[in-house]
């Protein structure tokens, strides 16, 4: 029952305003894929166009080889959790869970077998009985997710699942989901804006921003090779410099401000002299050691403070042009550098990204 | 892509719905505005009949009247609820469930039922009134006129103030009380300041309410107002009356009316916007232990102003059982249940009607409330935003008038209704509906839309996700609004009784006509079954509503 998720042209209007201008995009058979992006930047209005909740103004929409966008949401086959569950709480925990099921007309035994099966899935058996309201937020999200999963639905769709749960929780569900998810092989779209939880239980990410998909990837190459400085700092964190391309002999370098000069082996479509913004993961930053030390060719500056947290240490430190910077190292047993030391630094090359001069286009291979 | 427009369920409901709007409130109230400007002579347009009402003191005095009425009344209602309810939120009250139940019940029968028992009790030949005169030697104050009618509808309206300030009180943040009393403000100052504010959008709502059914109502006036004369009593006996009557010049009493009540409730809208905020409350208010000797206070005016305004309710369900003559005129020593046989024997139809018209009247409310506010907020368009206003319309329009709309709409060869139970129920559908359409809108919107939408993605389509899923969520709420509802039917008067003949004669009429016959005896037995019905369906309301839990 895994389905391919084909969009072609999309487009949503909101009267003149133009959420999503035209976007396309394919997902998987079976695969985990998640919309990630700052709110208001489309992610939920493409979710709910998908789930046929939101009006369609463009494009064409397929599951599988059918197209669906006349198809109304309770004709698509779709499991929706939703950011509040949305749970009946009129209805116990197994009457919600076997809603859809009693609609499909299915024969009363195979609704309760059914029923009865996605709540042991999902852990909740032992609530069957009550009403949602004496649930906690973190069962109420099992029922929510059974609920959907009972239909079999051809496609999962979650509009922010977690938001709604405490930090401990949220990590704790999304490995129930991620394992699930993984068991049943189902076509799954999630909706976040938070990118840790995205990177935790994706396949493939799509990165949106005002309507526009910026990047999609693996979670690995989206925060190792950014498209575009938007990915490169909606991912994780990192540190931006202004930076020129400067041809010594066959290869191409990266010169800093300070005259740091880093060569570089995997630049494309680069000239002699252009600009650039270099994105330094605090991660890539590497301290050399202090003033003191003999080397020359690195960067320049003063430790501000330092925060201890136990695996790593964080670095805020201000350079010589007053650009702050931040470096993540990981602890060492003797004494962390002091605030105001002086320090030296360098980047690792291979890792590091660079960006043409207005952040739209990656220059790295 | 193209719109379009499809013909489904819910645009047929929304066309059966206006069609209805524009038959039975529209239509009428254009016959009463016809009426009121054509010449009953010789039928051409005429301001003749609102310059007779302006020309003569008579009429005009009538209009100063019913508006001195009502502002007083919204004045004393508002120094007894106000207060009443603060300390009911702010203290513990032995008996608060009780004392709320009895507070509801005082409100729960028409005002010229309690009319009528102050007469019987501080009346010229009152009990009360003849014991005191009697022990002391002392004439109590004139209860008739303009004090008699202040007394029976503050008594009767208070209990509304009461309500909705309360409402408003439960929905007060404890921290707002904390965070005034961190900054020096506390005790009276800080009701002043803090708490009666943030009570003032509830305030002016009650202030409506209480106004609206001061100045609407006549039963009270005619029983109590001795020549204390408001307009709804001209409206009624311009119509109705015995010698004189002129449809014409009553039609404009009734448009005259109509504006009146319209420009206060454009002012309550104005003021309610200018003081628009919303609360809810994340720590309830606690409510305190006051000392012994404030607390005796406490419950001495809440079970003291309740027993006083229970008072005439308790007095004739004692008048029912007292022996009467056979013709039932005159009270005789001793006590038995003759006034009851009489009732059972010769006007059980009243009861039954009551059941019957009542009854259907209920369902057909409840039925067109639901589809209106889940037309009104789930499928807002032109035509539903229309629905919705129009629906609105009555809280503006005094009972009477609506009486009088209907009989000159309906009193033809084509729609003949004149005289039906369906006119009636016509008339308690189009003045409750618009309650019961607020309290349905406000317990729709709680209801979060991905709620249907999880209902769709199960494959429930609009129609079954409604019957489903959203009825039921609405389901306490309703039932709870259903019975305020049935309780103000079976104690409606003031159309119905322009609109009953002799085989829809409820309950209610049934007492007014009793009274008038000066048949004491059944009158009281009469008031006493509305009071045990009224008594029932508030228990009944006490267990549903009961901390919120949902019932199948």
């Amino acid at each position: 029952m895994d389905v391919k998720i084909t969009i072609s042209e999309a487009v949503k209007k909101y009267g003149d305003f133009v959420a999503i201008p035209d976007l396309s995009l394919e997902i998987h058979p079976g695969e985990f894929f998640t919309l990630l992006g700052p709110s208001g930047c489309g992610k939920t209005t493409l979710l709910r166009m998908i789930a046929g909740f939101n009006s369609i103004e463009g494009g064409k929409f397929y599951f599988g080889d059918r197209l669906i966008n006349d198809f109304n949401p309770a004709k698509r086959n779709i499991g929706m959790v939703f950011q509040n569950y949305a749970i009946f709480p009129h209805l116990t925990v197994r009457k919600n869970v076997a809603f859809g099921l009693k609609n499909k007309k299915l024969p009363k035994a195979q609704v309760m077998s059914k029923t009865e099966e996605m709540m042991s899935l999902m852990k909740i058996g032992e609530y069957a009985d009550r009403l949602p309201e004496k649930l906690s937020g973190g069962q109420q999200q099992r029922v929510a997710l059974a609920r959907a999963l009972a239909i079999e639905p051809e496609v999962l769709l979650m509009d922010e699942p977690l938001s709604n749960l405490d930090a401990k929780l949220r990590v704790e569900m999304r490995t129930v989901i991620k394992e699930i998810q993984n068991r049943l092989g189902i076509t799954t779209v999630y909706v976040t804006h938070d990118q840790e939880e995205a990177m935790a239980v994706s396949d493939r990410i799509a990165v949106m921003n005002r309507g526009v998909i910026l990047q999609i990837g693996t979670p690995k190459v989206l925060y190792q090779r950014p498209a575009n400085k938007f990915v490169a700092t909606f991912i994780g964190r990192t540190n931006l410099f202004n930076a020129v391309i400067r041809k010594h002999g066959d290869g191409m370098h990266i010169v800093f401000g300070n005259g740091y000069t880093v060569p570089m082996t995997n630049l494309i479509n680069v000239e002699e002299g252009q600009n650039v913004i270099v994105s330094v993961r605090p991660e890539e930053l590497v301290i050399v050691g202090n003033s003191s030390a003999d080397k020359t060719n690195c960067l320049v500056g003063m430790v501000l403070y330092s925060t201890f947290l136990g695996l790593n240490t964080h670095y805020v430190v201000e350079l010589e042009n007053g650009l702050r910077v931040e470096i993540i190292q990981e602890s060492q047993i003797d004494d962390i550098i002091e605030n105001g030391t002086k320090i030296r630094m360098v980047v690792k090359v291979e890792k590091i990204n660079v960006f043409t001069e207005d952040g739209k286009k990656t220059l790295v291979k | 892509m193209i719109k379009k427009v499809k013909i489904d369920f819910w645009v047929i409901t929304t066309l059966i719905l206006l069609g209805l709007y524009l038959l039975f409130m529209v239509y009428p109230l254009y016959k009463v505005v016809n009426q009121s400007v054509i010449d009953e002579e010789t039928g051409r347009l005429t301001l003749r009949y609102f310059i007779k009402f302006f020309g003569q003191a008579y009429y005009s005095r009538t209009l100063l009247n019913s508006f001195k009425v009502a502002t007083a009344t919204c004045t004393i209602s508002l120094i007894l609820g106000v207060p009443l309810a603060y300390l009911y939120n702010m203290y513990e009250i032995k008996g608060r469930k009780l004392l709320q139940m009895l507070i509801i019940l005082s409100s729960m029968s028409a005002p010229f039922i309690g009319a009528y028992a102050w007469v019987k009790l501080l009346g010229r030949a009152g009990v009360i009134t003849v014991a005191i005169k009697a022990v002391t030697g002392i004439t109590i104050p004139n209860i008739y006129g303009f004090n008699g009618i202040l007394l029976v509808l503050s008594l009767k309206l208070f209990p509304l103030v009461f309500l909705y300030v309360s409402s408003a009180m439960k929905n007060l943040d404890n921290s707002l009380l904390e965070a005034s009393v961190n900054m020096g403000v506390s005790g009276m100052k800080r009701f002043l300041t803090v708490v009666l504010p943030l009570c003032m959008p509830s305030i002016l709502a009650a202030v409506l309410m209480v106004f609206m059914r001061a100045i609407a109502d006549f039963g009270t006036p005619l029983m109590i107002g001795e020549g204390y004369t408001t307009f709804p009593v001209i409206i009624y006996n311009e119509y109705v009356g015995e010698v004189g009557t002129n449809h014409h010049f009553a039609a404009a009493i009734a448009v005259i009316a109509i504006l009146i009540t319209m420009l206060f409730f454009f002012v309550q809208r104005y003021l309610t916007n200018r003081n628009r905020f919303s609360m809810s409350a994340m720590n309830h208010v606690e409510r305190k232990k006051s000392k012994p000797f404030a607390s005796f206070f406490i419950h001495l005016y809440g079970y003291g102003l309740v027993a006083i305004a229970l008072l005439p309710q308790v007095y004739l369900i004692y008048l029912s059982f007292r022996k009467t003559n056979p013709g039932g005129e005159v009270f005789q020593k001793g006590f038995s249940l003759d006034s009851y046989y009489h009732i059972f024997d010769r006007m059980g139809s009243a009861i039954w009607n009551t059941i019957r018209i009542c009854g259907s009247a209920l369902v057909l409310i409840i039925f067109l409330a639901i589809l209106i506010s889940y037309l009104t907020v789930r499928r807002r368009n032109f035509l539903n935003a229309t629905i919705d206003t129009l629906s609105m319309v009555p809280y503006v329009i005094p009972g009477s008038v609506v009486g009088i709309a209907l009989i000159l709409a309906f009193n033809n060869r084509y729609i003949p209704l004149v005289g039906t139970a369906t006119i009636i129920i016509v008339a308690m559908c189009i003045r409750r509906i618009p309650y019961t359409i607020r309290s349905s809108v406000a317990i729709l919107s709680q209801i979060p839309l991905s709620i249907d939408e999880a209902a769709e993605s199960l494959g429930a389509g609009k129609f079954k996700t409604l019957v489903k899923v959203t009825v039921p969520m609405m389901f306490n709420g309703i039932f709870a609004g259903a019975i305020m509802s049935w309780v103000t039917l079976i104690t409606e008067l003031s159309s119905s009784l322009l609109l009953y003949s002799f085989r829809t004669k409820t309950l209610n009429i049934a007492v007014y006509q009793a009274v008038g016959n000066g048949t004491d005896g059944r009158a009281s037995a009469l008031a006493a079954i509305v009071t045990v019905f009224t008594v029932l369906s508030l228990v009944l309301f006490n267990k549903i509503s009961k901390d919120g839990e949902i019932m199948m």
